[in-house]
C-alpha cells in the first residue's frame, strides 16, 4: 500500500513549547492509523497542522504527494483531507439536513452554484447518511438541540457527506455513551471498507483503538515515542510509561 | 403553513400593499407608508450579514448614501453643468421632462448600486477577514469616514448638501408615486433575498454565522460568500438611497445620506426586534418599530427618544431572538422542528431486534 498521507519532520512551537518535534509518520492509502498519546502530547497539534489550521515551523506535509504546507484549511478540505473536531463541532442553528446540504463537497464550487437548490438526490443521499448514523428520526430538529453523542454523529455523518478522500478524526468517541461506540466503530469500520475513505484517528479509549487501527502512532511530550501494531504498541513499556507518568 | 396558504398569504399581503394609495383616508400618510417600504428595506438588508450570516454591520449606511449621491450626480450632470444647477436650485429648481427624471433616476439608481457594489467589494476583501466584534467595530467606522467625507467634497454640495430634481407634474403627486417606487423595491429585494435563502447561498452564509472555522475545515469559500453576502447588500440599500434622495428632495451628508445615528442605528434594532436571520422577521420588526416611532412622536412628543430607547431595552430583555425568534422558540414544531415518530418507532424496534 502507497502513502496517501505522508508527515516528514513536522515540527510546531507555541512560544517555548514545542508541540510537535520533527515528527514523521505516514498513513498508507485505504488503512486505518491511530494516533494516541497522553493529554498535551500534541496530537490534535498536529492535526491542525495537517489540515493547515496554522502554519508549521518546518518539515513537509504531502497528501497524494501533493505539498500542503502553504495551503489553507478550505484548500486542503477540497483536495479530500477532511477533520472532524474534538470539540464536536457542527452548525447549531440549522437543522441535520441543512448541516448535510451544506457538507457537499465545495471544490467545483463557483459563482453559479451559489444559487444552487439541492436536489432530491442529494436530499435522500444527505437522509440515508443520517439513517446510516442513527439520525433519521430527528433530521428536522435543530443541530443544537442534539444531546452530545448525537452531535459527535451528525459531524461524522457530515465528513461523509463531503466525500473524503481521507478523514482525520479527532476522539471520534469522547462523550458518547459505551453502548453506542459500538455502533460507532462499526460504522467508521464500514465507512473505510463500504466507502474506501482512510482513516487517522486520535483516540483515547484504548479498546476502541486497539479494535479499530491496524498501526498506531504514540506521541509524548511532542515527539513520537513508539509506533507499531496495536498489541505491540500496548504492551510497549514506554507508552505505559508515558500514560502512567513516569519519566 | 401548507403551500397554497402560503401562496395565499404573500398574494393577499400584496394586494393590500397595492391597494393602500386607493383608499381615500390612507391618502395622506401615502409618504409615511413610503417610509414604511424603506425602513423594511433597510432591515431586510441589514439582515443579510447582520443576521443569517452574523457579521453584525454597523457600515451599512454607506451603501445608502453613496447611492444616493450617485443618483442626484447622475440625475445633475446629465442635464445641468453644475453652476447652473446651483443657480435653478436656489430659485425654481430644475424643471425637467418626464422622460428626463425617468433616464436620470434609472441610471443614477444603476450608478450608485454599481458603485456599491464595488465598495463591497474592494472593503470586503479588505476586512471581511476579521470576525465577530472586530469586525462591527471597524464598519463603525466607515459610515462615519463617509460622512466627514461628503461633508468635504464640493462637487457633491459638501456640508450645505444636495437638492434633487422635483418630481415633474406628470407624474403625478409625491405620496404615491414614492409609495409605489418603494413597494416595487422592497417586493424585488423580498423575493431576490428569499430565493437566495432557499439555495446554497443562504444555507453557506448561515453556516458562516454558526461557525465559521467548521465551514472552511469543510472546505467552504467562506470569504467569497461573505463578500457576495456584503455586494447583495449595498447593491439594494444603494438603489433605496437613490429614491430616498429624490423623495426627501434635499440630501444632508450627515443627517440624511450617511446617517449613521439613526437609519444606520435603526436598521439593526429592526432586524433584531422582529427576528435575526429570518425572512419575515426584518419585515415585521420594521413594520412594529415604524408604527411605534410615529406613534411615539404623535403621542408623546418631547419624550419620544425616550420612549423609543425604553422600548429597545424592552426588546432586548425580555424578547432577544425577536418577535419571529420567540415564535419560533416557543412553537419549534410550527416552523417544522420535529422529530419523525415513526421513524423513531421503525429504529427502536429495529434496535429491540439486535
Amino acid at each position: 500500500m502507497s502513502a496517501i498521507l505522508e508527515v516528514e519532520n513536522v515540527t510546531k512551537t507555541f512560544g517555548g513549547v514545542v508541540a510537535n518535534d520533527s515528527i514523521s509518520l505516514s498513513v498508507p492509502e485505504g488503512s486505518i492509523i491511530g494516533l494516541i498519546g497522553p493529554n498535551g502530547s500534541g496530537k490534535t497539534t498536529l492535526f491542525n497542522s495537517i489540515v493547515g489550521y496554522h502554519p508549521i515551523d518546518g518539515g513537509s506535509i504531502r497528501f497524494q504527494g501533493k505539498e500542503l504546507s502553504h495551503l489553507r484549511t478550505p484548500e486542503i478540505a477540497r483536495l479530500g483531507l477532511l477533520r472532524t473536531f474534538q470539540q464536536t463541532r457542527i452548525f447549531g442553528r440549522m437543522n441535520c439536513v441543512q448541516n448535510m446540504q451544506i457538507s457537499l463537497p465545495h471544490v467545483h464550487d463557483n459563482f453559479a452554484t451559489m444559487l444552487r437548490k439541492f436536489s432530491p438526490e442529494i436530499s435522500e443521499r444527505a437522509e440515508g447518511l443520517l439513517d446510516f448514523v442513527g439520525l433519521y428520526a430527528k433530521r428536522y430538529l435543530r443541530a443544537e438541540d442534539l444531546s452530545f453523542g448525537q452531535q459527535k454523529l451528525l459531524e461524522f455523518a457530515m465528513a461523509l457527506m463531503n466525500r473524503p478522500i481521507a478523514l482525520l478524526l479527532d476522539e471520534p468517541t469522547a462523550g458518547i455513551n459505551p453502548t453506542l461506540i459500538n455502533g460507532l466503530i462499526d460504522r467508521l469500520k464500514r465507512a473505510n471498507a463500504d466507502f474506501g475513505i482512510t482513516l487517522f484517528v486520535i483516540e483515547h479509549n484504548m479498546r476502541v483503538i486497539m479494535n479499530l487501527a491496524q498501526h498506531i502512532y504514540c506521541l509524548a511530550h511532542g515527539e513520537l515515542l513508539a509506533d507499531g501494531a496495536p498489541e505491540d504498541v500496548q504492551s510497549d513499556q514506554r507508552v505505559i510509561d508515558a500514560y502512567l507518568g513516569a519519566h | 403553513m401548507n403551500g397554497p396558504g402560503k401562496m395565499g398569504l404573500y398574494l393577499g399581503l400584496l394586494v393590500a400593499a397595492l391597494v393602500i394609495p386607493q383608499i381615500p383616508v390612507l391618502q395622506p400618510y401615502l409618504i409615511q407608508f413610503a417610509f414604511l417600504w424603506v425602513m423594511i428595506l433597510f432591515a431586510m438588508t441589514w439582515d443579510i450579514m447582520g443576521g443569517q450570516m452574523g457579521y453584525n454591520s454597523f457600515g451599512n449606511i454607506v451603501f445608502f448614501g453613496v447611492g444616493m449621491y450617485a443618483t442626484a450626480v447622475v440625475q445633475r450632470d446629465l442635464y445641468f453643468t453644475v453652476e447652473e444647477y446651483a443657480e435653478v436650485a436656489g430659485g425654481e429648481q430644475a424643471a425637467l421632462t418626464v422622460a428626463e427624471y425617468l433616464t436620470g433616476l434609472g441610471l443614477g439608481m444603476a450608478t450608485g448600486a454599481v458603485l456599491a457594489v464595488l465598495i463591497a467589494a474592494v472593503l470586503g476583501s479588505g476586512i471581511l477577514g476579521l470576525r465577530g466584534h472586530y469586525f462591527a467595530i471597524c464598519t463603525l467606522g466607515l459610515g462615519i469616514a463617509a460622512g466627514e467625507l461628503a461633508s468635504g467634497w464640493d462637487y457633491i454640495g459638501a456640508g450645505s448638501g444636495l437638492v434633487t430634481p422635483l418630481l415633474p407634474d406628470e407624474l403625478g403627486e409625491r405620496g404615491p408615486f414614492f409609495y409605489y417606487v418603494f413597494l416595487v423595491l422592497a417586493v424585488i429585494t423580498f423575493t431576490v433575498l428569499k430565493r437566495l435563502y432557499a439555495g446554497q447561498f443562504g444555507l453557506a452564509i448561515n453556516a458562516i454565522r454558526d461557525d465559521e472555522d467548521k465551514a472552511e475545515a469543510l472546505g467552504l469559500h467562506a470569504t467569497r460568500y461573505k463578500t457576495v453576502a456584503w455586494c447583495v447588500s449595498g447593491f439594494f440599500l444603494a438603489l433605496t438611497g437613490g429614491v430616498f434622495g429624490n423623495l426627501v428632495i434635499f440630501i444632508d451628508p450627515t443627517d440624511v445620506a450617511f446617517a449613521g445615528p439613526t437609519f444606520g442605528v435603526w436598521m439593526v434594532l429592526m432586524a433584531i426586534l422582529g427576528g435575526k436571520g429570518t425572512l419575515w422577521g426584518p419585515v415585521i420588526g420594521a413594520t412594529v418599530f415604524h408604527v411605534t416611532q410615529e406613534f411615539f412622536w404623535t403621542y408623546l412628543f418631547g419624550w419620544q427618544r425616550v420612549a423609543l430607547g425604553l422600548l429597545i431595552v424592552v426588546v432586548v430583555v425580555f424578547f432577544p431572538l425577536g418577535i419571529v425568534g420567540w415564535l419560533r422558540e416557543r412553537w419549534p414544531q410550527r416552523f417544522g422542528e420535529v422529530v419523525d415518530e415513526e421513524a423513531r418507532r421503525v429504529q427502536v424496534s429495529l434496535e429491540g431486534e439486535r
